[in-house]
């Protein structure tokens, strides 16, 4: 059913009617907009430097002795989109294993961080790299090379994770 | 006959000047508008082609060239191609009676600036010509075979002969206040008074009804997205689609263009008439033309971004309150205009 009495247009004032004040009020806030200052990053000049709480692209740690991945395949286990394929080896050193391949399929990866949380050894972190780019199928697959970080470059994380974890 | 032919080549060379500079000018306008739009919403803009993203009209148009001009199946072919052309022919041949600054004497020769100069029904011809605009909208709405570009080639034509009327007779108070039709002179006779001061009403009307003849917002009904798609060029594409924006940006400098010279004294400086006399500038040189020009431009300019500024901050009206603005409000205040103005005009004449 139609209104018909006490309507908005009924309501309105005579200067309301004309729409013209308001509109110049409009042009008033617009006007402001226009001088505010803008938010906008300038993204492949600007970057932004993520926080040590960042769960970029999953990398594994490499100190002074060499990698510290035991290929104890915990990593492989928990990742809940089966991203990560581990091999192990035996080392000279008794009782200690390396992987001779590690993988992250990054097409498959979703940036959980299980993979970080269960590793006993704090040997696979999640990085700072947001730009994951890839121009096919395998080449999103990674390897020991590409994975393998050195420590000083993921020191946020680790100071993260001691604290926080 | 030499005498005709320079006269011809006067009016070619002129003819190039105004339409490179109206196709410049519409690049420009598409750059302004992107940008003021983004600072209206807290954004940036187009800033990556070129200083500032300056060439990025150049790189659009480029793009445009490069896409696929499609005709639908079933569409009308010969009238789908005429219809962008209407659309811009008509834009461009609005400048011709424009004035963008008095006179130069080159050789002994006085040549007034606007490419056919003299007219002494210039006004009525700016009029006559916007209505044939329409066709091109309604064609291009028609022939496109498509019930979106229809509807708005329906609404577009429903909406500038509305307006339009308005849109005369807001200017015939000028008109009686000038006494002549003739551009170039209206602008002469507003070197101390400009027209707006005299006819306020007048240019409020003359300004909504342009935002209406342009078809920009809040009155770009013909291409309402969330209705219409693209409205009647929906089915356009590649520099056809061009074309149509071309013509729309071109109109809109029209628009503006005949406020300054209608409304706004032209290429008169505010409060100082004599302001290029002081710098020494003589009648007829070169040096004051390019200063009046710029002095034209300038309004130009200022009122384009009124046109950019209230797209971004009103929002679009409904048909039927579009309809019921431009036949209840407008013609009724442009016919009391009128009458207000007739009989000043008179009551002084007698006094
Ligand atoms: S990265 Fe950690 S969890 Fe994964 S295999 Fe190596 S040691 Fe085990
Ligand atoms: S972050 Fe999650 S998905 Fe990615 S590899 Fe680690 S466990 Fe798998």
């Amino acid at each position: 059913m139609n209104v018909t009495q006490n309507t908005e247009a009924q309501r309105m004032s005579f200067w309301e009617k004309l729409y013209l004040p308001a509109i110049v009020q409009g042009l008033g806030v617009t006007l402001r907009q226009m001088f505010r200052p803008k938010f906008t990053r300038q993204y492949p000049e600007e970057r932004w430097e993520p926080l040590g709480s960042y769960r970029g692209s999953p990398v594994l740690v490499l100190d002074e002795d060499g990698e510290r991945c035991v290929a104890c395949g915990l990593c492989s286990r928990v990742c809940p989109a089966l991203a990560i394929e581990v091999q192990a080896a035996e080392t000279e050193r008794e009782k200690e294993r390396y992987p001779v391949k590690f993988e992250i399929n990054m097409l498959r990866c979703i940036y959980c961080g299980y993979c970080e949380e269960v590793c006993p050894e704090e040997a696979i972190v999640m990085s700072k790299d947001y730009e994951l780019v890839f121009e096919d199928r395998e080449s999103a697959i990674l390897g020991k090379e590409q994975l393998l970080v050195p420590i000083e470059k993921l020191q946020d994380r680790l100071e993260f994770l001691r604290r926080y974890k | 006959m030499p005498e005709l032919l320079v006269q011809f080549v006067i009016a070619g060379v002129k003819a190039f000047i105004v339409v490179n500079t109206v196709l410049l000018a519409a690049a420009t306008l598409v750059y302004v508008e992107r940008r003021v739009a983004a600072w209206i919403q807290d954004r940036i803009g187009p800033n990556r082609v070129g200083p500032f993203g300056l060439l990025q009209p150049f790189a659009d148009v480029l793009k445009l060239y490069f896409k696929e001009d499609l005709v639908p199946a079933l569409a009308d072919r010969a009238y789908h191609r005429l219809a962008p052309l209407i659309s811009i022919a008509v834009a461009l041949s609005l400048y011709a009676v424009i004035p963008i600054a008095d006179y130069v004497v080159i050789g002994g020769e006085r040549i007034p600036l606007s490419v056919a100069p003299g007219i002494n029904v210039g006004v009525l011809y700016i009029l006559a010509m916007t209505s044939i605009g329409v066709y091109g909208i309604v064609l291009a709405g028609w022939a496109s075979n498509n019930k979106y570009s229809l509807l708005g080639g329906l609404r577009s034509s429903a909406q500038m002969i509305s307006y339009e009327l308005a849109l005369g007779l807001s200017i015939v108070g000028v008109v009686m206040v000038a006494g002549t039709l003739d551009i170039a002179e209206i602008i002469a006779r507003q070197k101390h008074v400009w027209n707006i001061v005299y006819q306020p009403l007048g240019f409020l009307l003359f300004l909504v009804a342009s935002f209406a003849e342009t078809n920009r917002a809040p009155f770009d009904l013909p291409e309402a997205e969330p209705e219409l798609v693209g409205g009647y060029h929906t089915e356009y594409s590649s520099m056809k689609f061009g074309l149509f924006f071309l013509a729309e940006y071109s109109n809109m400098v029209v628009a503006s263009l005949m406020m300054a010279t209608l409304f706004l004294g032209g290429w008169h400086v505010p409060f100082v008439p004599e302001l290029p006399q002081w710098l020494g500038l003589q009648e007829g040189s070169i040096g004051l033309a390019l200063f009046q020009a710029a002095v034209t431009v300038a309004k130009t300019a200022a009122l384009l971004f009124l046109f950019i500024w209230v797209r971004w901050t009103v929002p679009r009206f409904r048909y039927d309150q579009l309809m019921r603005l431009g036949w209840r409000v407008l013609l009724p205040f442009a016919l009391l205009n009128i009458v207000v103005t007739g009989t000043v005009l008179l009551a002084l004449e007698l006094v």
